[in-house]
This record gives C-alpha cells, sequence and structure tokens, in this order.
C-alpha cells in the first residue's frame, strides 16, 4: 500500500491504496466519484475514460501509480451546470439511451473538441472508435459532436 | 487509510441517501435545477395524498408519479410518466418520477420486456391520470360551489370560469376522499399536448453528467465487495478450493460459496469478499479451485453445429399447418430448398452484472439493482428466502443496458447468497470476462427452408423448419418435447404473405447451454433465415424481391403497409449507381412489425453498407424521438449480430472472453440509418424497442446477394469479405 496525492476536478484526494490499482477504480470506490464507469476492464470499451492532462485515457487500465502530478479531470468536472457544448448538444439531440458508455464518450467527445474545434466525420470516426456503444447511439453522437462544434 | 475511506464512503453515502438512506427508490426532482434534474430525497414528511397508486400529490404541490417500467435505455422513464402526465394536466418538468419495485399495489406489469411497456400501458395510465383530474376538478367544484362542467384543469391548476384557480396540492385532501372514477373520460389525440410529440426525455441530462445513478453506483454503509469465480466449462461440480493465497490479498475478508441460479441450472461458485472491488478481483484470481468437469470439457460448437444439421433430417414437431404442403411441394413445377444457420450471441450490456444486496435481522432483505424485471424479484425471492411479505424490498436503479439480459437474476441471487452469510451488505460485481464466458446467451437457430412456385412464379408452398436447443428446456425441467414450442418458432407462421400451402416444424435439440431470450428473442434469428428465403423464391420467380413481397399482400395488413411505406421512403423503383445492390425484409411477431431496406455496395473483396432505410409500425406513438433512437440502436445491434464473431464453444467453455475478442459494431462501422414511423392510429399498438432487430441481417444479406449475387445463408459473415 501507498498514500497517493492526485487532484480530480481541480480537488486534492489523499488516498492509500495498491500501486497497481487501476484509477478507475481509485476514482469510484475511493474519491467516491461514479460518473466514470466500469465496462471491461481491458480499455476495449472507453466507459471508463477519463482526461490526464487534457487527454482520454482508459482508467480501467491506467495504475494509480503512474498518475503522479498530472491532473485528472472525469465527467464530473466537464462542467458545473451540465452547460458544456458537448452536454449541451448531447440534450438537444437526446443522444443517450441507457446512458452507461456516455460519460466516456463525452470525455472523448471533449477531448476531440478542444483539439479539432471543426472536426470532419473523418476526425470523429477516430476519435470515438475506442468508445463501444450497446444501444447504438454512434450516429446520435456524430451528430451531437458537429453540432457541439457550432455551439462553441 | 481506513480513515481516508471511511470518509469518503460515509460522503458517497450522503450523496446517495434520496436512494440508500432513506429507503425509497430513485427519486428525480424535476423541479428548479433549471429543470435537469437531481436524485432527491423524496421520504416526504409533507402530508402527501395517493389519489391512485401511480400518482402521489402534497399539499405543498408536489406531484410524484410512479414509473413502474424499469428504464433500460428505451425512454420509459418519459414514456410512461407522460401517459398519465397528459391526462393529469401536468408538464413533466412540474413532476418527480419514481421508479417502483415490484411493490404489490403497482400491479403485475413491473417489468420492462416484450416491447410491452408502453403498449401494455397505454389506456390503463391514461386512465390513472384522468381519474386523478376528475377527483381534483369534482373537489374544486364543490369548494367552490360551481358546476363540474365549468371548471378545468391546466398546468398543475384546477381553474374556473369565472378566473378563480386553485394548485392541486390545495385541493388534494378534498379530493383524495372522493370516490375514484370508474370510467373517467380520456382526452381526445388532437387534444394531446405530451403523447406524440418529441418531448426531452429527463434522464438526458442526468446521463450527459455522470449524475445518473446505475446499480453499480450504489453504496450503501459497512459495505464489502465481492468477486465470484464460476467454472468456464458449463456443467460443471465444485470439488474443492485453496483460498490461503486468496487471503493474503491485502483488504480480502472472506471467501464464500455461493450457487448461480438461472433458469433450470445451478452453478457453483467460490465468492472473494473484500473491502473493496479491486482486492476481492486481486484475491478472486488467486483463488485456486478444482472442478469436476462431468465429461462437458469436450463440448464445442464444431460438433455441436454438425449435430443440428444432422438432425434437420428429422421430422420434428408440427408448429404450424394449412393446406396441403407435402403434396403441393411434391408436385410443384418451380422448387427449391436452402440451409440458414445463425450463430450464438450475447447480450453483453456495458454495465456488467452488479448486485447491492442488504441482509438483516427478522428475515429482511433489501436488494439494488439494475433489473428489468423488479416485479418477479419481489414474487420468486420472497419464496427462494423464505422472506415474509413486505420484508423484501427492491431498488430499481437505471439500468446500463438491458436487451433481455436482465430479464434473468442469476446474479442477485449470488448477492443475496452472500449477504445472508456474512451478515453485511454486500457490492457484487461480474467481470466482463464473467459476463462473456458464463452467458446466458442467445441461442443459434438452423433453418431448413423449402418453397415451391407455380409456372406463373406464385407462391403455392412453403415451409420453415427450425432446428435448435430451446428456451423453454433451458428454463424448466420438465420440458416436453413431444409438444410445439411456440417461441422457438416465432413468428414463422404468422407473417401475412399469402400463401396456401404451408408446413411449418420445430425439431428439438438437447444442449446444456443456458440459453435465455435476447432482444426480439427468436425472430432475430428466424427472420433472417425467413425473410432471405422469400428472396429466394422472388429471384426463383423472377420478380422484383419488392412486388413478390407485396404481390403475395392483396388483403390489407400492417405488412403490407410497412413495405409499402419502404418502397416510398427508399425509392425503391429508381435505379442504384453501378455496383450497388438494395435488399427488403419485414418481420412481424410478438412485439410488432418492422422491416428495412438496406442499399450497399461493392468495395474490395466485401461490401459497404451505404443506407438503411427502416419502417416501424406502431398504430400509435407517444415519443416519436425515442422510437427513432430504438429502431437506430437496433440496427446497430443486429448489424453486430449479423458481422461479428458470436459466442462459440470449445473444450467445454466460450471461446470469447472480453470485447477484443466478441466485438460490438464500434463508432467508425455504423452507416447511416433513417427511420421511419407508421403511427396512424388502429386498434393495436405495437412495441418500439424491438421489432427493429428481426428484418436487418435479411435486409442486409438480400442487399449483398443483389449487388454481389453471392447469398449468404449463415451468420455471422465477414462484409470485408463476402
Amino acid at each position: 500500500m501507498a498514500i497517493y496525492e492526485i487532484n480530480i476536478n481541480s480537488k486534492p484526494y489523499k488516498v492509500d491504496v495498491e500501486p497497481t490499482m487501476p484509477l478507475l477504480w481509485v476514482i469510484r470506490d475511493f474519491v467516491g466519484l461514479t460518473g466514470t464507469k466500469f465496462g471491461c476492464g481491458i480499455a476495449q470499451c472507453g466507459a471508463c475514460t477519463v482526461h490526464l492532462d487534457g487527454t482520454p485515457i482508459r482508467s480501467c487500465s491506467f495504475p494509480v501509480s503512474a498518475v503522479g502530478a498530472k491532473k485528472i479531470t472525469t465527467i464530473e468536472g466537464v462542467s458545473a451546470n451540465v452547460d458544456h457544448a458537448i452536454q449541451k448538444a448531447w440534450i438537444e439531440l437526446q443522444v443517450p439511451q441507457c446512458g452507461y458508455c456516455q460519460s466516456g464518450q463525452i470525455m472523448s467527445a471533449v477531448a476531440l473538441l478542444k483539439a479539432k474545434p471543426k472536426p470532419t466525420d473523418a476526425d470523429i470516426d477516430i476519435a470515438m472508435q475506442g468508445n463501444l456503444c450497446r444501444c447504438g447511439t454512434y450516429q446520435r453522437i456524430r451528430s451531437a459532436i458537429h453540432r457541439a462544434a457550432e455551439l462553441i | 487509510m481506513e480513515k481516508t475511506a471511511s470518509n469518503i464512503n460515509r460522503r458517497n453515502f450522503i450523496k446517495l441517501s434520496g436512494i440508500t438512506g432513506a429507503g425509497l427508490m430513485v427519486g428525480l426532482s424535476l423541479k428548479g435545477n433549471n429543470g435537469l434534474g437531481q436524485v432527491a430525497n423524496l421520504s416526504g414528511e409533507l402530508p402527501a395524498f395517493n389519489l391512485t397508486p401511480f400518482v402521489m400529490i402534497e399539499k405543498s404541490g408536489t406531484i410524484t408519479i410512479f414509473n413502474t417500467s424499469p428504464e433500460i435505455g428505451q425512454g420509459v422513464f418519459q414514456s410512461i410518466p407522460a401517459l398519465i402526465a397528459e391526462e393529469l394536466e401536468v408538464s413533466l418538468d412540474q413532476v418527480t418520477i419514481k421508479q417502483t419495485g415490484g411493490e404489490k399495489q403497482f400491479g403485475p406489469m413491473q417489468f420492462a420486456g416484450g416491447s410491452m411497456s408502453v403498449r401494455s400501458n397505454y389506456t390503463n395510465l391514461r386512465k390513472v391520470g384522468a381519474s386523478a383530474k376528475e377527483m381534483l376538478l369534482t373537489a374544486a367544484s364543490q369548494q367552490w360551489n360551481v358546476p363540474v362542467a365549468e371548471c378545468r384543469a391546466e398546468g398543475g391548476k384546477i381553474l374556473h370560469s369565472s378566473g378563480k384557480s386553485a394548485g392541486y396540492g390545495e385541493l388534494v385532501e378534498a379530493a383524495s376522499k372522493l370516490e375514484v372514477p370508474k370510467s373517467p373520460k380520456l382526452k381526445e389525440p388532437a387534444d394531446f399536448k405530451l403523447l406524440g410529440k418529441n418531448i426531452l426525455r429527463p434522464d438526458i441530462p442526468l446521463k450527459s453528467s455522470g449524475k445518473a445513478i446505475f446499480g453499480i453506483d450504489i453504496a450503501v454503509p459497512n459495505m464489502v465487495y465481492a468477486s465470484v469465480a464460476h467454472c468456464p466449462v458449463f456443467g460443471s461440480t465444485l470439488v474443492s478450493f485453496d483460498d490461503t493465497a486468496a487471503k493474503k490479498v491485502k483488504g480480502v475478508t472472506r471467501v464464500e460459496t455461493c450457487e448461480r441460479i438461472i433458469g433450470k441450472y445451478k452453478y457453483p461458485a467460490v465468492a472473494v469478499i473484500a473491502d473493496n472491488y479491486w482486492a476481492a478481483l486481486q484475491g478472486r484470481k488467486a483463488l485456486v479451485i478444482k472442478w469436476n468437469h462431468q465429461g462437458n470439457e469436450t463440448f464445442n460448437s464444431k460438433t455441436y453445429e454438425q449435430g443440428l444439421r444432422n438432425l434437420a433430417k428429422k421430422e420434428g414437431v408440427v408448429a404450424h399447418n394449412q393446406g396441403d404442403f407435402d403434396t403441393t411441394f411434391k408436385e410443384a413445377p418451380l422448387k427449391l430448398e436452402a440451409f440458414y444457420e445463425t450463430p450464438v450471441v450475447s447480450h453483453s450490456p456495458i454495465e456488467p452484472m452488479n448486485c447491492v444486496a442488504n441482509w438483516t435481522e427478522g428475515n429482511k432483505l433489501e436488494i439494488w439493482a439494475s433489473t428489468q424485471v423488479p416485479g418477479d424479484i419481489i414474487d420468486s425471492f420472497s419464496k427462494a428466502y423464505n422472506v415474509p411479505d413486505g420484508n423484501l424490498k427492491v431498488n430499481v436503479l437505471f439500468n446500463g443496458g438491458g436487451f433481455g439480459r436482465r430479464l434473468y437474476n442469476d446474479y442477485i441471487h449470488e448477492a443475496v447468497q452472500l449477504t445472508k452469510k456474512i451478515g453485511q451488505p454486500v457490492k457484487l460485481i461480474w467481470t466482463r470476462e464473467d459476463d462473456t464466458q458464463n452467458g446466458p446467451f442467445r441461442p443459434m437457430t438452423f433453418s431448413a427452408m423449402k418453397g415451391a412456385l407455380s409456372t406463373d412464379g406464385k407462391a403455392v408452398a412453403f415451409q420453415h423448419k427450425v432446428i435448435a436447443p430451446s428456451l423453454d428446456a433451458s428454463e424448466k425441467e420438465n420440458y416436453d418435447k413431444a409438444k410445439p414450442d411456440a417461441t422457438m418458432t416465432e413468428g414463422i407462421s404468422e407473417q401475412k404473405y399469402e400463401i396456401a400451402n404451408m408446413k411449418n416444424l420445430y425439431v428439438y435439440a438437447d444442449s446444456h447451454i443456458p440459453y435465455v431470450a435476447w432482444r426480439a428473442v427468436t425472430s432475430t434469428t428466424l427472420a433472417f433465415a425467413h425473410e432471405c428465403f422469400i428472396d429466394e423464391m422472388a429471384v426463383k420467380a423472377k420478380k422484383d424481391p419488392m412486388a413478390f413481397r407485396l404481390g403475395m399482400l392483396t388483403k390489407e395488413s400492417d405488412t403490407k403497409n410497412v413495405l409499402q411505406k419502404l418502397k416510398e421512403v427508399s425509392n425503391w423503383d429508381k435505379p442504384l449507381p453501378a455496383g450497388w445492390g438494395k435488399g427488403v425484409a419485414q418481420y412481424e411477431f410478438f412485439a410488432g412489425q418492422g422491416g428495412y431496406v438496406v442499399m450497399v455496395s461493392k468495395k474490395g473483396t466485401g461490401v459497404k453498407i451505404e443506407k438503411i432505410y427502416a419502417v416501424i409500425d406502431l398504430g400509435t406513438v407517444v415519443n416519436p424521438d425515442t422510437v427513432k433512437a430504438q429502431v437506430e440502436g437496433a440496427a446497430v445491434m443486429a448489424l453486430t449480430a449479423a458481422i461479428k464473431s458470436g459466442i462459440t464453444f470449445d473444450k467445454g467453455q466460450t471461446v470469447q472472453t472480453n470485447y477484443h475478442n466478441n466485438q460490438l459494431v464500434r463508432f467508425n462501422e455504423m452507416p447511416p440509418v433513417e427511420v421511419h414511423i407508421l403511427a396512424n392510429g388502429g386498434s393495436t399498438i405495437k412495441g418500439a424497442g424491438e421489432p427493429g432487430l428481426p428484418p436487418f441481417a435479411p435486409a442486409l444479406c438480400n442487399a449483398i446477394f443483389a449487388a454481389t449475387g453471392k447469398r449468404i445463408r449463415r451468420l455471422p459473415f465477414d462484409i470485408n469479405k463476402v
């Protein structure tokens, strides 16, 4: 066990956990933020996507010991009032069905728009293909990312 | 660490207290908060009155509508309350929606399955809202001493023609003393404000911000975590286990056995309990378990499938017989036969199976779960664990996908047995590997097809023989092989095509694999054989596939309407670019009626899906946008089932383990889907969640035939190499 001081959504947290524990379980079970989801445990589905210094990572396969001083953003840190352009577009186009994968989808989409404010369909394909959606909301996600690009 | 962790757990608990602490179900307050909603404590110290079990109005004016259908992504969190709110004359942002948990007063329809939610509740729940409204109107008219005809309800108030008004909260006490009207007057559809409109779903903001609470998000005080090892070889018994290494994992506290109960099957399992989930999982990996495979370790798909092909020679049980198939087929001038095969597939909702259960003194049991069947849990668990009436509480959370998987309570059984054994609340989480390897699964069906045509190309005889393991046989011990099995021949005798001579059959195949319903059940595989073979008959008849189908539909029917709509929206008769092909298919079954036209183009050694046109016939629609979303999603799910690996078995166990080898269609593989809804009234309301699945694969494969001349008779296939 080791003590880690980690910064999540601009707040400092101190946790005493195994160094190999994936960041996902630290966020969910120790910090208590449950918006980040467990789906596969092997970085295949993207439900656990968070940002590490603004870059999307799969927290289920990222050991807490590798975080260091880098800043973590989870879905809870995207906006205070569900008013990020991506979130507004998600609501306007009624993207989620069951909603379970959507935290991860949104984290990938937010990072995409930051890197490419006017993404093409090809850009979206590349940025979003690591996030699975069993309900099949892909078509709406694509439209919502284009819509968010207009809203920014 | 102890301190930090417990502090966090307490905070977590407070955050979720609306669900866990007050002993209530998911409450979603839509008042204030920019209409975005939040999980709220609805325990209500304020006087509240139930005008019917489904509507609670507090004197403060707070209105609560109870939603009986679990939200699995299909939008019932909006569409079911809307049925009540419409007649009650309130908007959805004026009400709090609470999910029921199988409580007797909310009746027998507390489940999400069979595309039943809206159609089974459409009139009943409108009557609920209308009754409450009439009671409030009567209360106001009595209070004001005016004729009730001079009063009207609007926006949560009763208004009088003189300008007087009173909020529902002010009237509710008097209204609650009145008799509930038996046959309240329902609104005319022309006056609807919510039904038939694209009303924004109240759960969407929660699901776009990480605030929606799913089963896996529940935390209760003093909770421990469990990871459960099952034998990968189906049908094994537990001989012994060594937990020495498991117990050395920091955080692991106990190791216990439990039993996974699914249908008629009971599988032994070993659970590692720890103070955090990661520790439980590490401990579980360190278990050394000795299983007895009972001879099941040689089971494999290849041999089993060959067995199904051999079984096709059997006559089977007659599912349907009209005219004289045998003679007509024998004597027909044009005839054809084909054999179709489909795979086993998994449900694979992204939220893995999980459950929090708490057994407390006095035989009290509380369950928190993502589940499609709270009513069934109340009934079956009370019996299975001897919980007295009223001592079992089920909290239904948002389901991270259902697709039929959460109709089955195996993971809930495990959590309940574990909490009972250790006397502490247990949070059990299956891994993705547990989910992929253990099933339950949708079974494969194989189909032997026969068809005959007259010399002028009219279909005169048709036979669909299904060879498959049985869902019913997986469910119960006393399955009778001699009787027809309606689930395994679902829909094949109910298609509207006017073919005079038809004999459909079922050949039962033994199996020891847990097979269950998957979204759209057996229709998802049978429609593939059925509608591809109709296409083969059209080709044999040298007729256009659309014209051939419509030619067999002289009488008015939903099927005919769906095909005609498809013909129109897809510009069916317009020539396609070179290298393109189009295919059509429809299927009518218990859940409803849908159809597709799919267009593909040749691309390298494979094909590219250029465009998907879908038509779903509902009769009446509550939220068109939600229905469109359901069909868009159904197309993706059906595409996965058609072109991805599916589930196979070798050495007695599932070959696939996780999403890397049990793949789902990804973002970049999603073709554009255009959905059209037929909602022209009619006596029957049809479902929305499932009808988008069955006709997809046949429409796709018919399009591939049109483009390439290659007839696909086995799923899955490689779309990049056809």
